[in-house]
């Protein structure tokens, strides 16, 4: 569509969509910065929730926590999810495909509740303690799948070609994906371990379920606050959070742009 | 020339689906089996486990006592009833709303010039990962009766009163709209965006005024993109916890909402279980539909 600006009618309504998106968050942004415990009467500009944050054990623990199964499970979700997009996109038929992908594309969808409380019901059926490690699996199940679908669809854009004439030269099937197809679809993978890890730092209904004692997530210790009322402190940890997410994600978009251009 | 077996091609399959099998499907089977036991003041909280030690006859017996006793609780106690009647209706709705909201947005930015597509995306998509909670807990400063929404409007001198909105099931609408955004724009700017302007020349041409181009050619057209985002609102909005939890108040009941409460609140594990079985089955068959167009989309992409 070669149109060189804005139309009436489309501007705005991307401005009234924009200003839904965003006026919420902006709000949040504005009100951490508040000097009244009143989270909804301005008082005058403080940093001051900054500075009990940081002073409070219990977020800090949390966080921790977070951190390090968002880590651990993104990882994890990503050799699995790269595994599982490349058997879905190169490997043809087998039997059992269409479970495969059944079980690949319907915890995309899966009301959290079901998942959560699915996995708990097993993690007790067999033994395992709950705590880091079993929110670190669930996580691993269910970020494993956004992969999938992230790096996929880099595989099916690709020429398949070059993967031909690596093999036409000698190369070996493994030699061969580490050499054409890994560097190809790198930024997609790239893409998908940050995808899994923020979903990962994001989740309360899963961790809820499938943690243990002395294994509290960040989004567990929000949530339990948010229930008691309205708390600056949350405001400004909204806002750190916020801002991390955002300058990775903008980083990240940045660093594959480049990358694209670089290959062209 | 014999073939030998690819042991490379074996573990790249088998692993992933190894990890799914025990990680997804066998939790569900578990679910079904809980929902058929009994409540028990024991640690876990449900009869029979099963006794593999006994041989056979510990998996008769654990067979044997399995009941419908949850389900039959499920019909007996018309919370359950209510709480999936106003899930479906809650979610139906907002999916409305959110189409409503979302295909002016997808449509403005498929023609939006290109040089701002890119950014203009990007801030669709920037939301979508900022935590989920964090944006429904914006909404309860804007909403609730002291809040950002009513102070504003009694200022303008709009309202004498402030509204109540909180912890109705109003405020679970805009805040299923809100969250889900971004799942109906993306695939319905993807559908939008590759669309074949000539058809609209061609309809434009012919003598269609704009408005009639777009409902004959644009908005058929564009059907595929409306359905994949109107199921990826749906489904999730369904089973939605943390929304009505936050927003809904104890008025709102959803069956999410009752299946945490039944689990965590009354550790009544069977009957939990049972919920959950009730919902998944309810949407069976619009997550099969999904992952049908899901395949068929990437086969048409390769």
């Amino acid at each position: 569509m070669n149109v060189s600006r804005f139309s009436w009618f489309n501007l705005t309504s991307l401005i009234i969509a924009f200003s839904f998106l965003y006026l919420p968050i902006l709000l949040l942004i504005l009100f951490s910065f508040n000097a009244s415990k009143l989270v909804t009467v301005w008082g005058g500009f403080s940093t001051k929730w900054y500075v009990s944050l940081f002073q409070n054990e219990m977020f800090m623990t949390a966080a921790w926590v977070t951190l390090k199964v968002a880590v651990v499970s993104a990882t994890l979700a990503t050799i699995l999810g790269t595994m599982a997009a490349i058997v879905l996109t190169r490997v043809g038929r087998f039997r059992g495909r269409l479970l495969f992908s059944g079980m690949v594309y319907s915890p995309l969808v899966m009301p959290e509740v079901i998942t959560g409380l699915a996995l708990l019901l097993l993690f007790v059926a067999i033994g395992l303690d709950r705590g880091y490690w079993t929110i670190t699996l669930a996580h691993t199940t269910l970020t494993m799948c956004f992969v999938t679908v992230v790096v996929s669809s880099r595989l099916v854009s690709f020429d398949k070609s070059l993967e031909e004439a690596a093999l036409d030269l000698g190369c070996t099937k493994l030699s061969a994906f580490f050499q054409v197809t890994l560097p190809i679809i790198l930024p997609a993978i790239i893409a998908g371990w940050l995808l899994a890890f923020t979903l990962s730092l994001d989740d309360l209904v899963i961790a809820s379920f499938t943690s243990g004692p002395g294994s509290t997530t960040l989004p567990m210790k929000i949530y339990s606050q948010v229930r008691l009322g309205l708390n600056p402190e949350i405001n400004a940890l909204s806002t750190l959070l916020i801002l991390l997410v955002s300058v990775g994600v903008i980083v990240a978009s940045l660093v594959s742009k480049r990358a694209e251009e670089q290959q062209v | 020339m014999q073939r030998q077996f690819d042991w490379g091609r074996f573990l790249l399959i088998a692993i992933p689906f190894l990890w799914l099998l025990i990680f997804f499907l066998l939790p569900f089977a578990i679910v079904v089996k809980i929902s058929l036991s009994d409540t028990a003041n024991a640690l876990p909280p449900y009869v029979p486990t099963l006794n593999l030690s006994e041989g056979w006859s510990g998996i008769t017996s654990f067979i044997s006592q399995l009941d419908l006793e949850s389900f039959a609780w499920l019909l007996d106690d018309k919370i359950y009833f209510l709480s999936y009647l106003n899930s479906l209706k809650i979610a139906f709705i907002s999916t409305l709303l959110t189409l409503l909201i979302g295909y002016p947005m997808a449509y403005g930015l498929a023609k939006a010039p290109q040089r701002w597509r890119t950014v203009l995306l990007m801030l669709v998509i920037l939301p979508f990962w900022t935590s989920f909670l964090i944006r429904v807990y914006a909404w309860i400063g804007i909403l609730k009766p002291e809040g950002l929404l009513n102070m504003g409007l009694m200022s303008l001198g709009l309202i004498d009163q402030p509204l109540a909105i909180i912890n109705t099931p109003t405020a679970v609408y805009i805040g299923i709209v809100y969250s889900y955004l971004p799942f109906l724009v993306l695939p319905l700017y993807a559908t939008l965006e590759k669309l074949d302007q000539t058809l609209i020349e061609a309809a434009l041409d012919l003598g269609c005024s704009p408005i009639q181009a777009f409902w004959k050619v644009t908005f058929p057209l564009s059907l595929p993109g409306v359905v994949a985002g109107c199921f990826l609102v749906f489904i999730p909005a369904m089973g939605e916890f943390v929304i009505p939890d936050l927003l809904g108040g104890s008025d709102t009941i959803m069956i999410g909402k009752t299946l945490w409460s039944e689990f965590f609140g009354n550790r009544d594990w069977p009957v939990a279980s049972a919920v959950a079985v009730v919902l998944l089955l309810s949407l069976v068959v619009p997550i099969v539909i999904f992952q049908r167009m899901q395949e068929r989309q990437r086969e048409a992409e390769a």
